[in-house]
């Protein structure tokens, strides 16, 4: 972990600093950062993955010095940015299939090989439904290869371009359209699901880490580290969706923040299938404080609260606290 | 152009895409008033020398300090900081030490010789200024940079006021009173020692005195009715504490007691027990809670050997020294009634700090005056009822401190030199309050205060060395550090960072930003995000 710059009345919390050193503050503080992801984009107020995306690429464009191509599944991110013939994408980027972006960035990375462009980067990127289901294959493919890819995946925790279906990202008890909030177990299914992370370390690749857009100097550091290492490397960037959590747009990141900070979203780097490094939660807040803010948990939350279903959604938040060592 | 295989059109630019205009919100830059400005009696901008001194830019704090209240160094020592009980960082973990951090600059800019800026050119009038109290001297800054020919006159031989003849040593260093009067007097303001003022409309016949300022003080210890014998040894506590200023100190014996409640009642005891005295009991009628005296300065009398004896009042003073006193008890109003229980107490003087008056005797035969309760009444522009007297300090009715004298001889000043341009001083609008739930507390770094260090106990009941030592340069640095900049945009980069539609532009450093209507959708999330609460969202006129 970086240290923590103290006494500068925000530290590190903050995008900027005024009182930091211009090499110290984030991409994001910087007036003539990439914007690698332009204004007039058709994201909805308040999108979670437009902020990921933009903190992601504009962090990898600095580090390889704005050679870098992208390769997108489909999904949100795909057709907010690029609606035919217009982009938001201010770098080389190619869209194909909902399923195979890990494939083709495997070809476009092959590719810059063959034609002896040196330096020039890669970086496939998808949201969770293209990433942990449909894009599951090459993905895998792309890890046990070692290609030179950085794959990120945004995770907003189901299929929001087509109307909010469940992913094998969505928690348990999220209401989605295909797991309403009816019967005795309403919401998503616990114990369903996978951790596409945990799975990337299975691989053994050189690097795979969890963000954030609520932590942005630590998604920053981890998508700057993973540019300067060659060979397949995983980043996954937790991106709320308004639209799909019935959240308030104003609140995207408070709601990110507090995934951190209940410890229901762990961040942590591995490198080469083992767990290296975490980040401590600084101040812990039960569950609570993070479903209460989003719709899809409101049936949590009724007359009489579901405090079955709210205890063992605390359960999943200490268990990832305990395993990943989350407190100080 | 040659187009690459099955591309027909440009790729165009979502630039193009104006989604500004999905939005019914607007987001909209605010200034805010942050509490501790609210607070303070002399009105100083905290916040903004706050933000110099955050950057280590200590002149430019100062100067900025300045621009309210010229007596930063005194300040930071006498003054009993309402600024810190407002502070909002107080509900995260404890309030700035601002005052330890005014503190500071006011000693920085006595060592590194720090001046005020010459005064404008000549105005061509004159104002009278009776009295060299901390209000008087706060007018006397003010007026000389409006650029007024000013000219004190102090019936005391230093001035100073209640800051020399009132606070002890150990609490003020008078080498610290002197160089921030004199950094005044350098303005080119006239000063007359030993001349009481006893006809105002005469003295500005006289000096050709366009208008004055009145701060005389409240010197005239008030008194209480206690038979005593006639070698009884009762002193009153402004006495005292003045006579301390010369060079035969008061003889108060070995046994002290004090009759009284005030910090002025703290303030002789804490000095009766610097100058050797055995026992410093202050006797007060009713209990600690109601004690008009400081918090802080009870602990430290207390924590010095002074006792408190509290529900007593003083019923008579024998010869040898005895004191007679009863016990009092709070009736259900809270107010004290005697028991008729009595016990004695040996005493081999008794001073009385029971409060003061004001000696107005230079107010008579002014027309159109209205006194009350032994004070002057002001309109709220400081002015008397007699056009071109202003008055301010102890003795127009306030609380009394330093800040506040401060305060009023600024706004004084303003509203003189309005009068004497023939216009009425508008004071800007305040902005609404920055309070704590405006602000997004997550972003600010944990930090604890710096507690001052403290002169050993031993070593400051034996001397007038001074109590509270001063913060240093890393210190200093750090506690200005923890301001919060409620209100106010600090450029942290927040809002620039945080929106999803690029729709911020960052202006540059002290610029700060604006917001790009074109693509802003109104999402807010720059306002939930600002962690100073710089940012609120208005709805968009349709």
């Amino acid at each position: 972990m970086e240290a923590q710059i103290k006494f500068y009345q925000t530290g590190t919390f903050t995008v900027g600093n005024r009182l930091l050193a211009e090499d110290q503050r984030t991409v994001q503080a910087d007036m003539h950062r990439t914007n690698s992801l332009n204004s007039g984009h058709r994201a909805c107020q308040g999108c979670g993955e437009a902020l990921g995306a933009r903190y992601a690429i504009d962090a990898a464009m600095r580090a390889t010095d704005n050679k870098l191509i992208a390769v997108n599944a489909t999904g949100c991110l795909e057709v907010f940015s690029t609606p035919y013939p217009e982009t938001s994408w201010q770098l080389p980027w190619i869209h194909s299939l909902f399923g195979n972006a890990a494939a083709v960035a495997s070809g476009v990375a092959a590719a810059q090989r063959a034609l002896g462009h040196k330096g020039v980067r890669v970086i496939a990127q998808g949201g969770d439904g293209g990433t942990t289901d449909i894009g599951f294959g090459c993905l895998s493919g792309m890890f046990e290869r070692n290609d030179d890819v950085l794959y990120i995946c945004y995770d907003n925790e189901a299929y929001m371009n087509t109307g909010v279906q469940r992913s094998s990202a969505t928690p348990p008890a999220a209401r989605t359209a295909t797991t309403p909030a009816v019967g005795p177990h309403p919401g998503n299914v616990f114990g369903t699901g996978k951790n596409v992370p945990l799975i990337a370390m299975a691989h053994n690749i050189p690097y795979v880490a969890t963000a954030s857009v609520s932590n942005l100097r630590d998604l920053e550091r981890k998508v700057t580290y993973a540019m300067s290492i060659e060979g397949a490397r995983y980043i996954h960037i937790f991106v709320p969706c308004p639209l799909g959590w019935g959240s308030a747009p104003e609140d995207t990141i408070k709601v990110a923040r507090l995934a951190v900070e209940t410890g229901l979203y762990p961040l942590f780097e591995a490198h080469h299938g083992e767990i290296t490094a975490r980040t401590h939660i600084r101040h812990q807040v039960p569950v609570t404080e993070y479903l209460k803010l989003q719709k899809r948990f409101a049936h949590l939350f009724g007359k009489t609260p579901d405090h079955e279903r709210i205890a063992m959604i605390q359960k999943m938040a200490d268990h990832n606290i305990a395993k990943f060592g989350l407190l100080p | 152009m040659d187009k690459p295989y099955a591309i027909t059109l440009d790729a165009g630019s979502s630039l193009a895409n104006k989604t500004g205009a999905w939005r019914t919100n607007r987001p909209l830059y605010v200034d805010l008033l942050p509490p501790c400005n609210h607070a303070c009696p002399a009105g100083e901008n905290i916040q903004a020398w706050l933000y110099h001194a955050e950057s280590g830019d200590y002149e430019a704090a100062w100067r900025a300090l300045t621009q309210d209240n010229p007596l930063a160094a005194i300040m930071g020592r006498v003054c009993y900081h309402p600024c810190e009980g407002a502070c909002n960082r107080g509900k995260l973990d404890e309030a700035v030490g601002i005052n330890s951090v005014e503190r500071f600059l006011g000693d920085e800019a006595i060592k590194r010789g720090w001046k005020f800026d010459a005064p404008p050119a000549a105005t061509g009038k004159r104002v009278l200024i009776v009295g060299a109290g901390p209000s008087g001297l706060s007018a006397a800054y003010h007026l000389r940079r409006f650029g007024h020919h000013v000219r004190i006159v102090e019936a005391g031989p230093f001035p100073g006021g209640m800051m020399r003849f009132g606070i002890p040593k150990y609490r003020l260093p008078r080498d610290v009173l002197d160089a921030e009067i004199k950094r005044i007097l350098d303005l080119g303001v006239e000063l007359e020692l030993d001349t009481k003022v006893t006809d105002i409309l005469a003295t500005m016949r006289a000096g050709k005195f366009d208008a004055a300022f009145l701060a005389v003080g409240a010197h005239i210890a008030k008194r209480a009715y206690i038979p005593a014998g006639e070698a009884a040894h009762m002193l009153d506590a402004v006495a005292v504490l003045r006579s301390m200023e010369n060079e035969d100190k008061p003889m108060l014996g070995r046994r002290v007691v004090v009759y009284g409640g005030g910090n002025t009642a703290l303030d002789v005891a804490r000095t009766a027990k610097r100058l050797g005295a055995s026992e410093a009991i202050i006797v007060y009628r009713r209990t600690r809670e109601k004690m008009p005296a400081h918090d802080f300065e009870v602990e430290e009398a207390l924590q010095e050997g002074v006792l408190i004896k509290w529900l007593s009042t003083i019923k008579n003073m024998a010869n040898e020294g005895t004191l007679t006193v009863e016990k009092m008890a709070l009736d259900e109003k809270g107010f004290p009634q005697p028991t008729g229980e009595f016990e004695t107490l040996e005493a081999d003087s008794l001073i009385l700090a029971l409060g003061q008056d004001v000696d107005l005797s230079l107010l008579e035969g002014v027309p159109g005056l209205a006194i009350k309760e032994g004070t002057v009444q002001v309109a709220p522009n400081m002015m008397t009822g007699y056009p071109g007297i202003f008055a301010g300090g102890d003795m127009v009715p306030s609380e009394r401190t330093v800040t506040v004298g401060v305060g009023h001889g600024k706004k004084a000043a303003r509203n003189i030199h309005a009068w004497l341009s023939g216009a009425d001083y508008a004071p800007a609008p305040k902005h609404a309050l920055a309070t704590f739930e405006k602000l997004n507390p997550w972003y600010y770094s944990d930090a604890p205060k710096t507690v001052r260090p403290m002169l050993e106990l031993a070593r400051r009941t034996s001397t007038f060395d001074e109590v509270v030592s001063g913060l240093d340069e890393t210190n200093a640095l750090f506690e200005a550090r923890r301001c919060l900049s409620c209100g106010n945009c600090f450029e942290c980069d927040n809002c620039y960072g945080v929106c999803p539609d690029n729709a911020v532009i960052k202006l540059g450093p002290g610029k700060r930003f604006e917001f790009n209507l074109d693509y802003c959708k109104g999402c807010g999330i720059c306002v939930s995000e600002c962690p100073c609460g710089a940012i609120k969202m208005i709805p968009e006129v349709v």
